[in-house]
């Protein structure tokens, strides 16, 4: 019996190990600055960044929201619940995630922002955000656009 | 074991709610199925679930376990649970404990998506959390005193394939697994089947908890397949489940789904609830104390 538990505390050790081994790694994947900078500072040289891999047809999708009053309200809710955390309260950007105020992401189509909630940046740390449905991530895309006219402060209240 | 054990989940889930994370939810509904969506990098998501069942030649039970699920990547979840359960007019006792990876091999969505999940499971024959149903598992299998099913010991790998697609506010899933006891003992087989739907698909500008667009409503339909020696559906027991979750926007997540077998060798009737709650930048704060940084 003795032996037993002694067997069942290695193997609960060894789980707990484990398990602080992968959030060493995740801290390693999602939360080294350099990393990052690193990545960005590659894209900017190569002029090519993820935006810029949106298939042509979802870079040319029109916003279905693109009228609705309420689309940027409600982005804005959505943006501080699932996205804040990493790009900032003002999407002024953190040194997880980019200033979502940069001309880069300003000028890109909405189509192509709506691809990029859709599809994450998988293997650089960005989830899938498809489990929202489509006419959230549509709103999202209209308060990211409508950061371009606004300061980072009158965003953040 | 089980009133050293208990303690200590009620001061863990005390503890998580006090944590000062920002927190968020976004869950879906089901309870046996998983869809293609992972934990969000370095976010810890603490969940408790409750399983009542019904129990013919025996007595009714109410299982339960806590699990904590963590995104180590965008692409790779890892979670641990530990499983216990209180039989009626018999006893309540720790039952064992799962380690469970969900790795997503794509880099974009599609129209499936397929997810790789690998778990270890080390559990007594008296865990009746029902988490899967697999091989020849029947009704009769919960019917042993405690006292007898805790002498039998599992240790085993489980494996699935999680395929999910997300169309028009629907979410399907399909997963099949395939599960090893690391003794002499054949592979067994099983599946689950999912769909849900949010009932409202766009946001209301303001923050609310009673919004349509919090609760999302489906079905989920799983059972066994059988071995290695006797694929199929004979002597295999099976589940429909209507699924119900209210993702509140304090991080809270509720869950509840009342499940009713669909032949002799099931349990005639399962009721599952379970709550949740996310916590964000955990692994940061993790990191932080190993470094020592301010």
């Amino acid at each position: 019996m003795r032996g037993q538990n002694i067997a069942w505390l290695a193997v609960l050790c060894a789980s707990a190990a484990l398990l602080l081994a992968s959030i060493g790694y995740a801290r390693q994947e999602i939360g080294d600055s350099p990393r990052i900078d690193a990545k960005a500072a590659k894209e900017k040289i190569s002029g090519e960044s993820e935006l810029d891999r949106a298939p042509q047809k979802a870079r040319a999708k029109r916003n279905p929201l693109g009228n609705d009053p309420d689309a940027i309200a409600a982005g804005r809710k959505l943006f501080g619940m699932h996205c804040a955390e990493c790009h900032g309260g003002s999407a002024e950007g953190t040194h997880r995630a980019p200033n979502l105020r940069d001309p880069e992401v300003q000028n890109a189509t909405p189509g192509a922002i709506f691809w990029l909630v859709t599809n994450g940046i998988v293997w650089h740390g960005m989830p899938v955000w498809s489990k929202l449905p489509e006419p959230q991530r549509w709103q999202l895309v209209s308060y990211i656009k409508s950061l371009g006219n606004q300061s980072p402060t009158s965003t953040s209240q | 074991m089980l009133f050293r054990l208990l303690p200590s989940f009620s001061l863990l889930l005390l503890f998580s709610a006090l944590l000062p994370f920002r927190s968020l939810a976004q869950e879906n509904a089901y309870i046996v199925a998983y869809d293609h969506y992972l934990e969000e990098p370095g976010n810890l998501e603490v969940e408790y679930f409750s399983t009542f069942g019904t129990q013919r030649g025996g007595n009714d039970f109410h299982a339960f376990w806590v699990e904590f699920e963590y995104g180590a990547t965008a692409w790779w979840t890892t979670e641990f649970y530990l499983d216990a359960q209180s039989t009626f007019h018999d006893s309540t006792l720790f039952t064992g404990f799962r380690w469970e990876n969900r790795i997503r091999p794509l880099r974009h969505e599609h129209f499936i998506n397929p997810v790789l999940y690998v778990e270890y499971e080390h559990i007594s024959g008296a865990d009746k959390i029902l988490k899967e149903i697999e091989g020849h598992d029947g009704e009769a299998d919960n019917a042993d005193s405690n006292a007898l099913a805790r002498k039998e010991h599992k240790h085993e790998m489980e494996f699935k394939l999680l395929l999910s697609s997300t169309f028009k506010g629907w979410n399907f899933v399909e997963n099949t697994l395939a599960a090893k006891n690391l003794s002499n003992q054949p592979w067994e087989f099983g599946y689950a089947l999912g769909a849900s739907r949010p009932l409202k698909l766009k946001a209301t500008p303001d923050r609310c908890n009673l919004c349509a667009e919090n609760v999302v409503l489906g079905a989920e339909m799983y059972g066994g397949l059988g071995d290695r020696y006797s694929f199929g559906l004979r002597d295999t027991s099976h589940y429909l489940a209507p699924v119900a979750a209210w993702n509140l926007p304090s991080g809270w997540t509720l869950r509840v789904s009342p499940g009713f077998g669909l032949n002799d060798h099931s349990h005639r009737f399962l009721v599952r609830w379970g709550v949740s709650r996310e916590f964000s930048g955990f692994g940061e704060l993790i990191g932080r104390l190993f470094e020592g940084r301010q």
